[in-house]
């Protein structure tokens, strides 16, 4: 493999608490070197990328996203996901298990991780955690993390049985995973052949839409941490999901100061939109949980800002055009996010709301690395490995869902403007995504 | 680009909701609140002359003009009414209905109606279960689309023909609606009003022209939050005391294939909220008594007070007619003026 040279950026490594211009030299999938700008040795036959005015940070890594394979190739392959990824400065995805069939088996996890896939950023897969995501039977645990599995869910639906979810947790602290929890108390959302399609309020009961209580939400998150608090001598790990309500957070918090380890990740979308831009039946901000009320979406913004939150995750879902040109309540929940996240993120909680450069990039990248267990990412110093990106900080720009890498294009976000525009991302080593080449 | 730190609970800019681009087509009907007082006086002026105008004559305004009726829900009134209504005015309508067509066979909304817009079919009326399903038919097929009732969220024929009616029994004589036309009134709806897209229409309708409006129901067909749908929208729990205040008295029907495994107490509910000949005479002796149909007779309202002097709901049928007979001349022409025809 050829080295490459990053010259003349400026590093910002939030978990090195590196924030100054140097050039990186990276060889064979790792960092081999950082110096002051001009100051690397051993650079001879390496190729250089020129980053004079732009940022070098560690890869982003997306802890919750739906690449659709094995089963589902016609809304997204682990290729266009992938290179959807890398378009959005994301280096590694973590591809949730509610494929066709279910990932619950060593065979799949690794079959996923099979370079015939033609994955261009890392691709690390979350296990279902029960049999099939049905709920009952918790799968084996330590043969999933041996192939390669770096968490459990049954993303898309919650383990609701106590007994279950306390037995999940168990297994998973014995394995040193967490378990990823899609907090919905369906239940509740889901009454006989009626199901929930947005969030429950004013603007629910003004478009005859079927509503999704804060509670629903909530009252699985406390369940669960009444769990974790049980078992806190095993201490498992539990992961809220896409979090997106301000009782949940509360009891988040409340968990955190009972030393639990409990920890959550918000969406994009549930920090900057709320119900009301579901508007005229827009399928595009369809997504479960559901875009939430003001209030709730103002306590995901002061939630990001005080550091109660461990991390930024898309929970990037595609789905193909025709799926989502049906009536509202028809259409399947959830959005693309993996070429909007770090835009969104800039242009809002960076430029707009004031938060420090370096906790957004680490919101992306080192804390999720963190929650996910993987070792020698999301930072970048000698020795780690080479994924990184490259970006234009102050650069605006125009997003259009039609341009992009991702096979689907279900997106509130189209034609928003965006700050930060990726420049190279670089996996491993390789160029992964180069602007140029778009 | 320096980062600054952050303040404390600041008032923080978030993303605007943009505004709505429905309806596309002018002469869509979609929701009443797309109507401004202005069209709406213009609509209840010409059900007037339309109802008054010979048959013959009125068969030719829209001859051989061509509308689809898409119903997805069974129906009486407002198909009957519509397609009486098209006819009256020489449409030619044909009609389309989930049990007999595509439909069951698994074709899409888009494409009933672009297979419709195929055809030659120069509006849709839509009657969908679904919520919001005429703004997806609108924006697939930029047809004029009126909504005969979507799902829980809107009928707004049926707000006009409402509407209709009590300003015959109110206002009688009167050409013309503006923001104080209804100053006054208190119009008390009764009954199911979670589920009912006919309540979500005049809720929303009638304190534009500055009508009080009574919710009257038990909390699980009545949520609290159904008090902010609106201005002038008001919550009260007790029938009889809403009774007491109203000149305008909506009863309505409790939506069994909507409940989704809700318990409701039927004999309570009677106890509580059905209208009777003893309730009506005791607390509202002059009000105007509607219903939107279909009507259960000995469950929201006895049998007496339905075929009862106060009643107007068959007028209220009959206007259904006039206000369909305005709204599709409207649909027609006004596509038309903007050559928006596919």
């Amino acid at each position: 493999m050829t080295a490459l040279v990053i010259r003349g950026g400026h590093l910002i490594d939030p978990a090195a608490g590196v924030d100054g211009p140097k050039d990186i030299l990276l060889k064979d999938g790792r960092v081999a070197d950082i110096a002051g700008p001009g100051k690397l040795k051993q650079t001879n036959g390496a190729e250089v990328l020129d980053a004079t005015g732009l940022t070098v940070a560690p890869g982003l890594i997306d802890m919750h996203v739906h690449l659709r394979e094995p089963g589902q190739g016609y809304k997204e392959t682990i290729a266009t996901g992938t290179a959807a990824a890398a378009a959005g400065g994301f280096t590694a995805v973590a591809a949730m298990p509610n494929t066709t069939p279910v990932n619950d088996s060593p065979e799949t996890t690794r079959w996923m991780q099979a370079q015939e896939r033609g994955a261009v950023v890392r691709v690390f897969p979350i296990a279902a955690a029960t049999r099939a995501s049905k709920g009952e039977a918790i799968n084996d645990y330590a043969a999933l993390k041996s192939a390669g599995a770096v968490a459990v869910s049954d993303d898309g639906l919650p383990i609701l049985k106590d007994s279950v979810m306390r037995e999940a947790l168990a297994a998973a602290a014995r394995v040193g995973l967490s378990v990823i929890q899609h907090a919905e108390d369906t239940r509740i959302t889901h009454v006989a052949d009626k199901v929930a399609s947005m969030n429950a309020g004013p603007t629910s009961f003004k478009l005859g839409l079927r509503g999704w209580p804060n509670e629903a939400e909530s009252s699985i998150v406390e369940r669960d941490i009444r769990l974790v608090g049980e078992l806190r001598e095993a201490r498992p790990h539990l992961h809220v999901a896409h979090i997106s309500t301000a009782a949940a957070l509360a009891a988040v918090r409340q968990a955190r100061r009972n030393g639990l380890r409990v920890t959550c990740e918000v969406a994009p979308h549930h920090f900057l939109l709320t119900d009301e831009h579901v508007g005229p039946y827009d399928t595009n901000a369809k997504m479960c949980p559901p875009l939430r009320s003001t209030a709730d979406r103002d306590a995901m913004i002061e939630a990001l800002l005080d550091g109660i939150v461990d991390a930024i995750a898309t929970d990037h879902a595609p789905h193909a055009v025709h799926e989502k040109e049906v009536e509202f309540e028809r259409a399947p929940n959830g959005i693309i996010g993996l070429e909007t996240a770090l835009g969104l993120s800039l242009r809002w909680l960076h430029h707009e709301w004031k938060l420090p450069l370096g906790r957004v990039l680490s919101l992306l990248s080192a804390q999720p690395a963190a929650l996910l267990g993987l070792k020698g990412r999301g930072t970048l110093t000698v020795g780690s490995y080479a994924d990184l990106v490259v970006f234009d900080p102050k650069a605006e720009w125009i997003y259009s869902a039609r341009e992009g890498k991702s096979k689907s294009r279900n997106t509130p976000f189209d034609g928003w403007t965006m700050q930060g525009k990726v420049r190279w991302t670089i996996s491993e080593g390789r160029v992964a995504y180069s602007a140029e080449g778009a | 680009m320096s980062p600054t730190a952050t303040s404390a609970r600041r008032v923080l800019a978030t993303p605007p909701v943009a505004a709505s681009p429905f309806p596309y087509n002018s002469g869509s009907l979609l929701s009443c609140q797309d109507l401004s007082l202005e069209a709406l006086s213009h609509l209840l002026a010409r059900a007037t002359t339309l109802e008054n105008q010979d048959p013959l004559t009125r068969a030719r305004i829209l001859a051989k003009r061509r509308i689809a009726l898409l119903f997805y829900e069974s129906s009486t009134r407002t198909r009957t009414s519509f397609e009486l209504a098209a006819k009256g005015l020489g449409v030619d309508t044909t009609l389309v209905s989930s049990l007999s067509s595509s439909i069951e066979k698994g074709e899409s909304l888009k494409d009933t109606g672009l297979t419709l817009r195929a055809l030659g079919a120069e509006a849709i009326i839509l009657r969908s279960n679904s919520s919001g399903a005429p703004w997806l038919l609108e924006a697939e097929t930029r047809l004029p689309v009126l909504n005969a009732g979507d799902g829980m969220h809107q009928h707004p024929t049926q707000g006009l023909l409402d509407l209709r009616t009590m300003l015959a029994h109110l206002r009688p004589g009167i050409t013309a609606v503006n923001a104080e036309t209804l100053a006054g009134v208190t119009v008390a709806i009764t009954g199911d009003i979670l589920h009912s897209r006919v309540a979500r229409s005049n809720m929303l309708l009638l304190p534009r022209l500055g009508a009080r409006v009574i919710l009257c129901g038990p909390k699980e067909l009545l949520p609290e939050l159904a008090a902010q749908a609106g201005p002038g929208i008001e919550i009260e729990r007790d029938f009889e005391a809403a009774l007491r205040q109203s000149q305008v008295v909506m009863m309505l029907r409790i939506q069994a294939e909507r409940l989704a495994g809700l318990q409701l107490d039927l004999e309570e509910y009677k106890a509580a909220y059905q209208l009777t000949g003893q309730r009506l005479a005791a607390l509202a002796p002059k009000a105007v008594v509607l219903h939107p149909g279909p009507i259960i007779r000995g469950l929201e309202l006895t049998a007496g007070v339905a075929d009862g002097p106060q009643s107007a709901i068959l007028e209220q049928v009959k206007n259904g007619v006039a206000i369909r007979m305005a709204v599709v001349e409207r649909a027609l022409t006004a596509a038309s003026d903007q050559g928006g025809r596919a």
